[in-house]
């Protein structure tokens, strides 16, 4: 709907400055806290003009945080997680919508069930599995009294284990069906008299032409694992090997120590570089993603 | 080359049957079309040819082989969408050439082909350009060269036309008969228009409620219909049909006003007494003068002619008209109708009556079809 209403541009336009203004004001304090010495950042008021000190804070913080290390680690898992929601979502969209299968909406449902269920709610289950990925075949098996001696396998204290139990993804499934149902039986169909088998076609014509939806899950997801916190912190007991980024802020914000002001400068150093990856994939990603969510490409 | 035999073929969804025990010969290189409107099991019955639809019962051979299990890809059939379904992320040159890299052929012989045939259809200047950036007749024609590079013993069109403005219709139409004459090739082509089947098959197929209702060449479709389902259906307009009592002793049809229309009792000797349909074409009325009378309601202006509505004897006619006339609307006016233009079918059933053929009589009636936009 287009209308010219002098008016109501003025108040969405004031609405949309008010709300973006509310939404920068965080970040600016963020970025003007890491720019000040430990002193002037004690101070009450806090200045809101940025100091000299911004690299200096920086290196510490970098130092500190052991972010070479760190930030690798979450690199490599929200990575992992990333491409390991979009295989797994595509594959099980794809089975869903391309196959006709006894239970198939049966599956359907139990994987949209499981957005109601996230991992914070499952978390005990979830950690018991990746102390031994094998228990729950080993359960079932002695469920018929059948006694294999299957190897215990340990994913704690390992990228496998910080990556594998993330990846299952309601939301991505759920992203991709609807897409995969926007594309026309006809081409299907063609695809089959040109003798293209399924794997074929899902790898020539539907990962193709749904580009823009895996740039869309691709960034909800990559932000979305890379604030991961609660599960790191509990697989991860090798902290040195291990630790992700978002882990490791809460060793930089130093514990109420009595009498011990928190030395937030370098604490706000510290996210700002444990931020800057998600904003920059957002960044990159974002023409894509609007056009995944909002529509398909002609 | 490959003729297609369908014996008794079925297909329900769920209960509901959709197409009825089809049988059908389809000579090795002849172009059949399958002409009915929409909802009557055309299109489902080329895709159980095809394959993507699987067949309730009976049997779909092609080439010999009952093909009824095999996978589209087996059974040597290209075929052409109405909505082309092109690969939209896939340059022209790749969609032609899709199936060729599938059966692993060489890259080199590969464009070789990709060019013979963008050759063929005009499509050379634009290989490397995406689907979106085509209009719609490049699109179909596209679509056409991604059926014809695999040299197919069988091509299925699916309505290709029905997308594409009118004048580009009549040029493709002409380009599909082209394509058969050169490749020869077993073609089955679906669709509703009855002008695009008249003028691109060598026989037609008839469907109505997922039957058939008649195969035949298209003069025969025209000239004898074998229901009134088929003589309503082709030509435009259809064939003028009239409810009324079979006088075979004087040689007439009474209609419910009195009036009599005269039938050749030569060629239709075993009409009995009782209810019986007529029909004649527009084409065959003598307007102007005669023993019958009709009423007058309004005209189609055809250019060249004109097609007068009106009611004879109670029922609606139509009226082929190549005179300025100039009728006011419910005005009377006097026609007749040759007897050897009248045909006769059963009340009932709606199937054509027995008769006696004169050769001469079939000739006459094949008149050249009325195109109208």
């Amino acid at each position: 709907m287009i209308e010219r209403t002098p008016v109501l541009d003025f108040v969405t336009h004031a609405l949309l400055i008010v709300s973006l203004v509310a939404l920068l004001i965080p970040f600016w304090i963020i970025f003007v806290a890491a720019s000040h010495d430990f002193h002037t950042v004690n101070q009450v008021p806090m200045p809101l003009m940025p100091g000299g000190h911004f690299f200096e804070n920086m290196a510490t913080a970098w130092e500190r945080g052991n972010f070479d290390r760190v930030m690798l680690n979450s690199i490599i898992v929200a990575g992992g997680v990333t491409i390991g929601k979009i295989v797994i979502a595509a594959l099980s969209a794809f089975s869903i919508v391309y196959f006709r299968y006894r239970l198939r909406m049966v599956m359907f449902w139990l994987i949209f069930i499981t957005l109601m269920l996230p991992l914070e709610v499952r978390i005990v289950p979830t950690y018991a599995v990746a102390a031994d990925a094998l228990r729950p075949f080993k359960a079932i098996f002695e469920l018929f009294g059948i006694s294999v001696g299957l190897p215990e396998w340990n994913l704690l204290n390992s990228y496998s284990g910080l990556i594998l139990p993330l990846i299952a993804t309601a939301t991505g499934t759920f992203l991709y069906r609807q897409f995969f149902l926007t594309v026309p039986d006809e081409l299907t169909e063609a695809a089959k008299m040109d003798g293209s088998g399924p794997v074929r076609f899902f790898l020539e014509v539907l990962m193709p032409l749904s580009k823009t939806n895996m740039a869309a899950l691709a960034t909800i997801m990559f932000v979305w694992s890379w604030n991961q916190y609660l599960w790191p912190l509990l697989v991860v007991t090798d902290q040195q090997n291990f630790a992700t980024a978002t882990m490791q802020l809460q060793k930089i914000v130093p514990g109420p120590v009595f009498g011990e002001p928190p030395i937030w400068n370098v604490a706000m150093a510290a996210n700002l570089i444990v931020l800057t990856p998600p904003v920059l994939v957002t960044i990159f990603l974002q023409r894509w993603f609007v056009r995944g969510l909002i529509s398909t490409e002609k | 080359m490959a003729e297609i035999t369908l014996r008794d073929v079925r297909k329900s969804y769920a209960k509901n049957e959709v197409v009825h025990g089809v049988n059908l010969d389809v000579a090795s290189g002849e172009l059949i079309v399958i002409l009915g409107p929409s909802g009557c099991g055309k299109s489902t019955l080329l895709r159980m040819v095809a394959g993507l639809e699987s067949i309730t019962s009976g049997d779909v051979a092609i080439a010999g082989r009952v093909v009824n299990r095999l996978e589209p890809r087996e059974r040597g059939c290209a075929m052409v969408f109405q909505n082309y379904a092109l690969y939209p992320h896939m340059s022209v040159a790749k969609n032609i050439g899709y199936s060729l890299k599938i059966a692993g052929l060489p890259k080199a012989e590969r464009i070789e082909r990709v060019n013979k045939v963008a050759a063929t259809l005009g499509l050379t200047d634009f290989l490397e350009r995406k689907p979106a950036q085509l209009s719609g007749g490049q699109r179909q024609r596209v679509a056409m060269g991604r059926a014809m590079i695999r040299e197919p013993k069988v091509f299925l069109y699916d309505e290709p036309l029905s997308n594409l403005d009118a004048t580009l219709r009549v040029a493709m139409r002409v380009e599909i008969r082209k394509l058969h004459q050169r490749l020869g090739a077993t073609t089955l082509f679906v669709t509703h228009d009855q002008v695009e089947a008249m003028t691109l098959a060598d026989r037609i197929v008839v469907m109505n409620k997922g039957g058939i209702e008649q195969i035949g060449t298209p003069s025969e479709v025209y000239g004898r219909p074998e229901t009134t389902y088929v003589a309503n259906f082709i030509g435009s307009p259809g064939l003028n049909l009239l409810k009324g009592a079979g006088h075979p002793d004087e040689g007439v049809i009474k209609l419910p006003d009195g009036q009599q229309l005269a039938y050749d009792r030569n060629q239709w000797p075993e009409i009995g007494h009782g209810p019986v349909i007529a029909g004649f074409r527009a084409e065959a009325v003598k307007f102007g003068s005669g023993p019958l009378s009709a009423r007058f309601d309004f005209a189609e202006e055809l250019g060249i002619a004109k097609l007068l509505h009106g009611s004879f004897g109670g029922q609606a006619m139509i009226v082929h008209v190549a005179t300025r006339a100039d009728l006011q609307s419910g005005q009377p006016f006097l026609f007749s109708v040759d007897p050897g233009d009248i045909q006769l079918f059963d009340a009932d059933s709606g199937r054509r009556l027995e008769e006696v053929r004169a050769p001469a009589a079939s000739a006459k009636q094949a008149m050249p079809l009325q195109i109208t936009a």
